[in-house]
């Protein structure tokens, strides 16, 4: 028997793994969603052929990415029931109905119009093949919306009372649903989702550009991502700006993690740039910091005093050496984006956006940055919940199953054995996808397949030789 | 006035599961006849029976766990601890089955190992919930507001007995199913199917009826005490009149009566086990009322869920109107 440590620490490496996987790709729906959903507008309004055929491209990519998160998003509603049995029956009254209205509003949303966006544009006509494109983009916000409430109340519960079983109840849903971090979140995950596809798509643009410049498909692809990047990536900027200074409001001890604070500074807090976290001695090595710069910006005052983690106790401190670096990564990325954007603006403003092979290959580089950046984002605000699950309310040990170790390891392996087996597959599908250049008369999907009524993964069949397409009628032999 | 939510609710989430079971179990049974039919173009025509309404049959169950979450928190966090094995057993089996359903299209060198991993996932995914169903049947160990039995506890004869008899009764369902929907070989190979898995789901469902009073007390006076037996007494019989008519249907070669039977067999045991558990949801120890949430809780989602469930089952049911008719194994529906 293993101590009940342990069995708390593979629960929460089981919950860190699979929730990890699955947000890939709903961040990436979100995204895709209304880009596919723009396009469709564009088509409509234009009607030029080169955005029909960019929205066929990346609708096939679409299918898998959705079908990937469906699947992979089954797997974490039952997990809070096994793992987190404690937690399940505390915060059901209050986290049930939100999630329950996940499930009901969004899945069935994206469910019924997903098969009309797909496969129906010949069957319902342009008009009504839009409006379904519409009400995807509209279901995965809406997956959005309640998701993200849930696990704001987690991080600043409000409008909640408690019950004689110990159970929370709600007050108010009004001041839960819209609890002090949701909309801060809201915006900052919904602008980190179209960031991150925009870089995808920009990536994808910029492949095909170095290999044939003329392709029209693709710089299309490559201006709007670019655009995208510009406007979108100094929004995203001042919405995490704003996020952090909301957290330090409620969290005062996870935005000390993540800036290093381990000591009070009075008169002023230096921001650090980078350093080395030493959790035994309390500081942090090799320091390289910007006097004043971390009030300014948490205070904007260059003068205000800023406590540390001194004022914090030990036991309710969270883990400075996870937060500081996954705090600098996501930063760091956000910043990358905004100089590939501006990077961007002057080669347009040159007329070399259709010319420039180095900032092609940057953008490639930069392509899956932004689910880096999203991940850290994610790590940073789940580990600095720290040690608690409902903040400040309820401990992540208190919540808890009693579970047995051998149980959890066993599952934690089969879930990462059975994961990677089957989402690479899945993967391997869409790079493979991502591989062909778009072209004019761009072909939806396959029709030798049969058509499917809800969430779907239809990628192109291929040959035996087991690279290009079978053509429209090849069906299978 | 004053509506007792707590009930309700209990008939939503039980609608909930009887509709994935019996719309899950008909698709899941195809996949475990997977192996019984030889044949790549008969295996297509099989998929293509059930890739347009599978994913959809599927969210019953995200409704089902969900809604145990909001509505009887109490419940699902019993529940699930105790059925932690054939629960994460069966999450797999369903991610492993639902990929392959699509992988399988997208390449010919690995198509056998697709469509094994279709079977496979398909048949486990139907066994983890028998054994869920007869762990839960058997009764849960609870000590306070949490599961106090050991890890192994679902393991029993009485388990891996419903196990068995639901991959079993899924076959009939899915060989039903096909009868109903395929032409020619696949036809004639599922009504020999059926054939064999009727009268074996029927002798399973004899056992698993006359073995359940012997697990507990509560279940004799349930279904044998006065007046209980009165209106009990109407389950078994009925089951006799769906088994005349599925038999009869089979012999007589009828293509849609054999399915409704079988579809009355699953909604006549699923009856009969909510007589058994009334007023329980964890037999035999928490009421439906101890485990539900609070009313505003209760009345929160059930605004939605008056508003969205019956949306729901139009468009399940329109697109198995639009898909209606037999399918073909080349070129799905056009």
């Amino acid at each position: 028997m293993l101590p009940d440590i342990t069995a708390l620490d593979l629960a929460r490496m089981q919950f860190a793994f699979t929730v990890s996987f699955h947000i890939i790709f709903p961040v990436f729906s979100i995204g895709l969603a209304s880009y596919l959903a723009v396009l469709n507008g564009l088509h409509l309004l234009t009607g030029k052929a080169v955005y029909l055929d960019i929205f066929n491209y990346w609708k096939k990519i679409f299918a898998v990415a959705f079908g990937m998160g469906v699947v992979s998003g089954i797997v974490m509603s039952y997990q809070f029931g096994t793992n987190w049995s404690v937690f399940s029956d505390k915060t059901g009254p209050v986290l049930g109905p939100l999630m329950g209205y996940e499930v009901l509003s969004a899945f069935f949303l994206e469910a019924g119009f997903l098969g009309v966006m797909l496969f129906g544009r010949q069957r319902v006509g342009e008009k009504l093949h839009f409006f379904a494109t519409l009400m995807v983009a509209a279901g995965t916000f809406m997956s959005a919306f309640w998701i993200l409430s849930v696990n704001s109340w987690m991080q600043t519960p409000a409008g909640y009372g408690m019950n004689a079983e110990g159970q929370f109840i709600v007050e108010s849903w009004w001041a839960v649903i819209f609890n002090p971090s949701f909309p801060y979140r809201l915006v900052h995950m919904v602008l980190a989702a179209y960031l991150t596809t925009a870089f995808v798509v920009g990536a994808v643009g910029a492949l095909h550009l170095l290999k044939d410049r003329s392709n029209q498909g693709a710089r299309v692809m490559f201006s709007m991502a670019m655009w995208m990047a510009v406007v979108v990536a100094p929004l995203q900027i001042g919405a995490g700006d704003a996020h952090g200074i909301n957290t330090l409001e409620h969290q005062p001890a996870k935005v000390m993690a993540m800036e290093g604070h381990y000591d009070s500074h009075p008169d002023g807090a230096p921001l650090i740039l980078f350093g080395i976290p030493n959790p035994e001695e309390k500081r942090i090595d090799y320091a390289v910091q910007i006097p004043y710069a971390s009030s300014l910006i948490l205070k904007h005052d260059l003068t205000a005093p800023l406590a540390g983690l001194d004022t914090v106790d030990d036991a309710l401190e969270p883990p400075v050496a996870i937060l500081f670096w996954t705090f600098r990564v996501m930063v760091g990325i956000g910043f990358a984006m905004l100089g590939l954007g501006v990077w961007s603006l002057i080669a347009r403003y040159r007329r070399q956006l259709y010319s420039a092979p180095w900032l092609y290959r940057a953008a490639i580089l930069m392509g899956p940055s932004g689910f880096v950046a999203v991940l850290a984002g994610w790590i940073t605000t789940e580990v600095g919940r720290q040690p608690y699950t409902v903040y400040g309310l309820l401990t992540t040990a208190q919540s808890a199953s009693s579970i047995d170790a051998a149980a959890v390891g066993t599952s934690l392996v089969a879930f990462i054995v059975v994961y990677f087996t089957l989402f690479s597959a899945g993967l391997f599908y869409i790079f493979r996808l991502m591989s062909k250049p778009p072209h004019p008369g761009e072909p939806g999907l396959p029709t030798d397949e049969p058509v499917r009524a809800g969430g779907i993964m239809p990628a192109p069949a291929m040959d035996a030789e087991g690279d290009g397409l079978l053509n429209d009628q090849g069906g299978r032999a | 006035m004053t509506l007792d939510l707590p009930l309700i609710w209990a008939g939503l989430i039980a609608f909930a599961v009887l509709a994935y079971v019996v719309l899950d179990g008909f698709d899941l049974g195809v996949g475990i006849l997977f192996p019984l039919v030889q044949g790549e173009a008969n295996k297509d025509e099989m998929m293509n029976s059930v890739a347009p309404v599978w994913d959809g049959n599927e969210t019953w169950l995200v409704l089902g766990g969900g809604g145990l979450f909001a509505v009887f928190p109490l419940a699902y966090s019993i529940i699930m601890p105790a059925l932690y094995a054939p629960i994460i057993i069966m999450l797999l089996a369903l991610v492993f089955r639902g990929v392959a359903f699509e992988f399988r299209w997208k390449t010919r060198r690995g198509q056998f190992l697709w469509d094994w991993a279709f079977a496979f996932g398909s048949t486990v995914a139907a066994f983890a919930q028998g054994v869920a169903l007869g762990a839960l049947v058997q009764g849960i160990k609870v000590e306070g507001r949490a599961y106090a039995g050991g890890w192994w506890d679902w393991l029993t004869t009485f388990s891996l007995f419903t196990g068995a008899a639901l991959v079993v009764g899924y076959a009939l369902l899915g060989a039903t199913w096909l009868i109903l929907k395929t032409e020619d070989h696949v036809q004639r190979r599922a009504y020999t199917i059926a054939f064999w898995a009727a009268p074996l789901t029927l002798a399973m469902i004899g056992v698993v009826s006359l073995w359940t009073p012997f697990l507990h007390p509560l279940y004799v006076a349930r279904w044998f005490g006065w007046p209980n037996i009165l209106l009990a007494i109407p389950v078994p019989l009925l089951v006799l009149a769906a088994a005349y008519i599925l038999l009869k249907g089979l012999t007589e070669r009828r293509e849609t009566s054999p399915f409704l039977a079988a579809l009355s067999l699953f909604v006549l045991s699923f009856i009969g086990i909510g007589i058994s558990f009334y007023p329980n949801i964890v037999p035999h120890s928490v009421t439906i009322w101890d485990a539900a949430a609070p009313d505003n809780s209760l009345s929160f989602l059930l605004v939605g869920a008056v508003v969205l469930v019956p949306l729901i089952l139009g468009y399940t049911g329109y697109s198995y109107w639009v898909f209606r008719g037999k399918v073909k194994a080349v070129g799905g529906y056009h």
